[in-house]
């Protein structure tokens, strides 16, 4: 049986008309952004900059699509279509069976592609700017100090960054996402039995730098005022802890739970990270730490984490945002490799790297590059998205 | 120099005692070695029957101790037998390095004069039109990482126009199948030193001793050819050596992804099957390329650039 197609113009179209909601988003948060854009700060500045425009809808693009997934995808992410011939059918091609058209194709399993791409960025963008946002949060309580103090903590820590940098990626990820490593073990604890296995007892460390540095904050900044103190730190700790027994330990009472494979994935790529944003840190730290304010702050008698976390961190947010914004990208990248190889989540999951990885054998058939080409530029355009947005930040930064 | 250069030696052979050392736990996590007691005896063997071949085969001594023997046998040249490819270890690493060697070698010889030439070009006269341009394609390129311009090029250049062939050999280079890997793999970097290169040229350029020539009369071309170009080669340097543990990576990925069976190609297959010794071969192998560019990049750039020599 043969089946139809939509004309290249209506792909054009339809392709547009199908993220109607993300273009309302997107022009609903520039208008916004463009009213107020003076009490806005650097992100104000970002309606100057043509390069930096260009990356922010890119961005907010991907955001929305994200939000709104379930809105914009046609299908489930895993359902497929029995209709005899749709295999690999082009992009444009019309499921008789139910009328859906899978307006950027189908894969080898009969899957619509855009809407894997679509439930797919909501993986990307959810686990990449996560795993950044923690890697941040280690890279920043261990690079302060090692920038502050320097001496013997700074050498330490160095070593370590040094050691995690000099592994080679690739090696790291074939070495801690194997089925063999992350099998947990249980070990019984009388009232509960505590998984544990190497992917589980990093994610068990990572995860606590949240909350150290939460708690580090409060209690430099209200120390003055215990009762208020108290609150915060009782708040902290609760809820980050609640959030903690479910995410690393898998508690069923917890608001959120991990696959053991997110897990891994997850602490392979604060892991593969953080090292490079704790250079930066401290890089920011030994500059910033010669400037007067410090040293006013110093004589004032405050002391050392309070200088570090309220006097150095602000006034390192410039670059930081900037980096922050370059590390997103790298980390997607990231998760894109570890899909690639088939490592990364489950082979059904559809996020980006793994779909390219499934769509990689039949590219080189002029019929079916259609598979893995859609979620490379998928992710390639996020990336370069981030890119972008992060050199218009950097632009504008230096302006002043 | 010599105390800088000898620290340094002694920092590297620490880190790269530590990093051996974590691969060589993490392959011989209990797990594994259940499996390769399995592969290489029988599949169906009991709990006992494992535990049994694993003591007679040595893998139950302490770990310390097996480390040290491997340790000692690795700086010897002995790497062990692989049991995937039934061959010794050293034999293997060394012919799929050379072939990966040759990847490496045209990948430079296609991405470094390439960047320098874009940065240098965009950093001369900063804020030009050409400026911009060859900024945004800088920051496209490093946008993209191989497994998509992989992708890209085959769909463009192999499976719709049939000029080359998406899948390499090693043992039959010709330019129909080569050029996709190199290019692949050369334009991920390439767009990294091109804005480091930028970077450095636009910092160069707006120095107090290049108004001086200026003002002096000295031609444009003059100025940046012999005055500009020398200084603002030292940071790209750094980032050109650097760039090899990130062609590490690369190299898996294009060497998977073409299907050319180079040194990135056994790695995956090391690990794809439990192949303990290869993969700690792989590892000593990617670990002292990590290092040794470091090293060599530390060294070069203090002898490229003096202010830092003297310190």
């Amino acid at each position: 049986m043969e089946n139809e197609y939509i004309s290249t113009f209506e792909i054009f179209t339809t392709s547009i008309i199908r993220f109607w909601p993300t273009w309302s988003a997107i022009a609903v948060v520039l208008i916004g952004g463009w009213i107020t854009r003076s009490k806005l700060g650097l992100f104000g500045r970002l309606f100057d900059s043509p390069v930096g425009m260009t990356g922010l809808i890119i961005v907010l693009f991907w955001i929305f699509t994200a939000i709104f997934a379930d809105i914009i995808a046609v299908m489930p992410s895993d359902a497929a279509s029995f209709t005899p011939g749709i295999k690999k059918g082009g992009p444009g091609i019309i499921d008789a069976g139910n009328n859906i058209i899978m307006i950027w194709g189908a894969d080898n399993l009969a899957r619509d592609i855009f809407s894997r791409v679509v439930w797919g960025s909501q993986i990307v963008l959810i686990i990449a700017p996560a795993a950044t946002a923690v890697a941040y949060m280690v890279g920043i309580t261990l690079g302060l100090p090692a920038g502050y103090f320097g001496g013997r903590i700074d050498t330490v820590l160095s070593f370590l960054a040094n050691l995690i940098l000099a592994f080679p990626v690739i090696l790291l990820f074939y070495l801690l996402v194997t089925p063999e490593i992350r099998q947990p073990v249980y070990y019984d604890l009388g009232l509960f039995s505590l998984p544990w296995s190497i992917p589980i007892g990093l994610a068990g460390f990572f995860f606590l730098f949240p909350i150290i540095f939460l708690c580090t904050l409060w209690l430099t900044r209200f120390d003055h005022a215990p009762k208020k103190l108290a609150m915060y730190i009782g708040a902290t700790v609760i809820i980050g802890l609640w959030i903690y027994a479910g995410l690393v330990f898998g508690a069923d009472f917890a608001p959120f739970n991990l696959e053991p494979n997110e897990l891994n994935v997850f602490a392979a790529v604060v892991l593969g990270s953080s090292p490079g944003v704790f250079r930066i840190v401290r890089g920011l730290t030994l500059d910033i730490g010669t400037r007067d304010y410090v040293a006013a702050a110093q004589t004032r008698g405050e002391r050392p984490w309070y200088i570090m976390l309220w006097e150095i961190l602000p006034n390192a947010r410039g670059p930081l945002i900037v980096d922050g914004c370059l590390r997103i990208g790298y980390t997607t990248i990231l998760l894109g490799t570890l899909g690639f190889f088939g490592l990364g989540l489950s082979p059904e999951s559809p996020d980006w790297g793994s779909m390219i990885n499934h769509g990689r054998p039949f590219v080189r058939v002029a019929s079916s590059i259609h598979l893995s080409l859609i979620p490379a530029l998928a992710l390639m355009t996020l990336v370069l998205g981030l890119n972008l947005l992060a050199d218009g930040l950097r632009e504008e930064s230096l302006r002043d | 120099m010599f105390s800088f250069i000898l620290k340094r030696l002694g920092v590297m052979v620490l880190t790269a005692i530590c990093l051996t050392f974590i691969v060589f736990y993490l392959v011989n996590l209990d797990p594994n070695l259940e499996k390769i007691a399995k592969t290489q005896g029988n599949m169906r063997m009991t709990d006992e029957q494992v535990e049994s071949w694993l003591e007679s085969n040595g893998y139950r001594e302490p770990l310390i101790k097996r480390y040290g023997e491997w340790l000692i046998n690795t700086v010897q040249g002995d790497m062990g037998y692989s049991l995937r490819m039934q061959k010794p270890v050293t034999g293997e690493l060394g012919q799929r390095l050379g072939y990966t060697g040759i990847l490496m070698f045209w990948v430079m010889v296609v991405m470094v004069p390439m960047a320098l030439l874009i940065g240098v070009l965009a950093g001369m006269r900063e804020g030009t039109k050409l400026d911009r341009a060859l900024s945004v394609a800088s920051i496209t390129t490093t946008s993209a990482p191989e497994y998509v311009t992989g992708i890209i090029f085959t769909v463009i250049f192999a499976s719709t126009l049939g000029w080359l062939k998406g899948v390499s050999s090693v043992n039959n280079i010709t330019i129909e199948n080569f050029t996709l890997p190199v290019i692949t793999m050369a334009i991920y970097g390439m767009g990294y030193i091109a804005r480091m290169t930028r970077a450095s040229m636009v910092e160069v350029m707006s120095s107090q001793y290049i108004r001086t020539a200026r003002l002096k009369g000295v031609s444009f071309k003059n100025i940046v050819v012999k005055h500009a170009l020398r200084n603002a080669l030292i940071a790209p340097f750094t980032v050109i050596m650097l760039q090899f543990p990130w062609l590490l990576t690369g190299v898996v990925i294009v060497e998977a992804m073409f299907n050319y069976k180079g040194f990135g190609w056994l790695l995956v297959n090391a690990a794809a099957n439990n192949d303990i010794d290869l993969l700690l071969g792989c590892s000593v192998v990617a670990v002292f390329v990590v290092l040794s560019t470091q090293l060599i990049s530390d060294i070069g750039y203090a002898y490229l650039n003096p202010r830092i020599r003297v310190n």
